[in-house]
């Protein structure tokens, strides 16, 4: 798996982001799933730690702190890092305007 | 796309908290009577759900957070309170797909259906041509379903989905109806001939040859995630690699399907009393159902592969699926009947002229659930699967 998302770009941790808002959340005892109304598209998230991650990320001024907030830091980051990128390029999450700090939904 | 993950198939095999999507027949009253109806569609059902019913099970579904409902029928467009439930759903954040012959896609309902994003629609047609559709949805059907198309192309709605059931007649029509998707910016949508409903009774002429399975395998193949399929083909996955999708029987794990009256089945092809697992109207509700019925415990429940278990296919196709197997007389645990190694053609020569089980329209009956048996259970997890999201991730529904 690449760590780019669609747009060729790597998946910047140091930037923050936000789920979509047409994105549905569900959590399931394996973990989530996501689903975009706009694209109609649906994801799995496979675990309940990646689920704290995306769902910490609007609250979080990057992406790497949301991760570290989940618990996921050193070796664990990079396999986090490439589930966001391929998040980023389906469009489940994006990039939010690094200030002023948005207010949690 | 890589292959299923065992990992995910293997949570979803024993249920979801919600079904991921369903399938609600809003009506049985149809203005066509195509010959392999799968609900046997044509009179309105007086004990059809009220709109008050329906919008109390609409607020249940967004409890749930279901994501999207797909309508069906019946023609679900024939109700009068169908654009009332359609917006009702929306503003409650449930999704809807709605499946129709297209009789009532006029100018100002495309450009209405346009407007959200919430709303997809699937225009069905079963042939790239006016004879070979109308020979099985019946005269008309074919510039009905041209009409709304153009209709909702004019509107700007781009990407609805042109549905066709493949058929022995339209399966070497597969380019020219991909040229048809391309040409109203539509997408295309195949899904399997099930023997259910009036299917039944059509399902020996009309379904695809082994040859034309293999075609269709290898066409799937070469389009991918361009096509959709409602993961109707997941018994071709025997074949060798993995089609797009969970490629696993979802019935009563991931999908389930409710009835113009309230009924729930575990899969809209199995509209059968043996497949019936509660009704809405009961006390606990939609939810009840999905939570508490016997028979999708035991759906979900760790399965046998049966005669199929020692097959090398089974893997990628799991023994097929249970509607088509139970609506041709083939025991539940065995080969599908379109088994791609054959075994199903030689269970169907070998059953001969046992009469298998009618499809069941009468809606007033429950009898009690009937324990099936389908597949087993997955090897355990690789260890190694070491990312946090499915291989299929991004899978388009």
């Amino acid at each position: 798996m690449s760590t780019e998302a669609a747009s060729g770009n790597p998946f910047d941790l140091d930037l923050p982001w936000c789920l979509d808002d047409r994105v549905a959340v569900r959590p399931e005892p394996f973990g989530a799933l996501l689903y975009h109304f706009g694209t109609r598209k649906l994801s799995f998230l496979k675990d309940t730690t990646v689920l704290a991650v995306v769902t910490g990320l609007a609250e979080h001024p990057s992406a790497r702190s949301a991760c570290e907030a989940a618990g996921v830091t050193g070796q664990a980051l990079p396999a986090y890092q490439r589930a966001l990128a391929t998040l980023a390029g389906s469009q489940m999450i994006r990039q939010r305007p690094p200030a002023p700090r948005r207010a949690p939904r | 796309m890589s292959a299923a993950p065992d990992a995910l198939a293997e949570q979803f095999q024993y249920g979801l908290a919600a079904p991921i999507c369903l399938t609600w027949e809003l009506t049985y009253a149809c203005n066509l009577s195509c010959v392999h109806c799968l609900s046997s569609s044509g009179r309105r059902d007086p004990r059809e759900l009220s709109t008050a019913e329906c919008t109390a099970l609409i607020d249940e579904l967004e409890r749930m957070q279901v994501f999207y409902v797909n309508i069906g029928g019946g023609e679900p467009t024939v109700r009068p309170d169908f654009w009332e439930l359609v917006d009702y759903a929306v503003a409650h954040r449930v999704g809807v797909k709605f499946s129709t012959n297209g009789v009532r896609i006029t100018p100002q309902a495309a450009r209405r259906l346009a407007a959200s994003d919430y709303v997809d629609v699937q225009v069905s047609l079963d042939g790239a041509t006016e004879q070979v559709n109308d020979a099985v949805r019946g005269p008309g059907s074919y510039r009905t379903a041209l009409r709304a198309m153009a209709n909702l192309a004019a509107a700007g709605f781009s990407g609805f989905k042109i549905s066709v059931v493949v058929t022995r007649q339209n399966a070497g029509q597969l380019d020219d109806f991909a040229a048809l998707a391309d040409e109203y910016g539509a997408q295309l949508r195949l899904t399997r001939l099930r023997p259910a409903g009036r299917g039944a009774s059509v399902w020996h002429e009309l379904h695809p040859t082994a040859d034309q399975q293999r075609a269709l395998y290898d066409w799937l193949v070469a389009h991918g995630e361009n096509v959709l399929t409602g993961d109707s083909f997941f018994h071709l996955s025997g074949y060798g690699r993995a089609l797009p999708g969970l490629n696993l029987c979802g019935a009563g794990r991931v999908v389930c399907l409710i009835d113009p009256v309230g009924d729930v089945y575990a899969c809209p092809f199995a509209i059968h009393e043996s497949f019936l697992a509660g009704s809405v109207r009961a006390e606990g509700g939609f939810a009840g159902v999905w939570r508490e019925s016997e028979l999708f415990a035991t759906l979900r429940r760790p399965q046998s592969g049966g005669a199929c278990a020692s097959c090398s296919a089974y893997d990628g196709c799991r023994g097929g699926c249970m509607a088509a197997k139970f609506f041709t007389g083939l025991p539940l645990d065995g080969p599908d009947p379109e088994c791609v190694r054959g075994h199903g053609a030689a269970a169907l020569a070998a059953a001969g002229e046992v009469t298998p089980p009618r499809p069941a329209p009468d809606h007033s009956r429950g009898g009690g659930p009937v324990p099936v048996t389908i597949g087993r259970r997955r090897p355990p997890a690789h260890a190694c699967d070491e990312s946090p999201l499915a291989g299929f991730a991004d899978h388009v529904v």
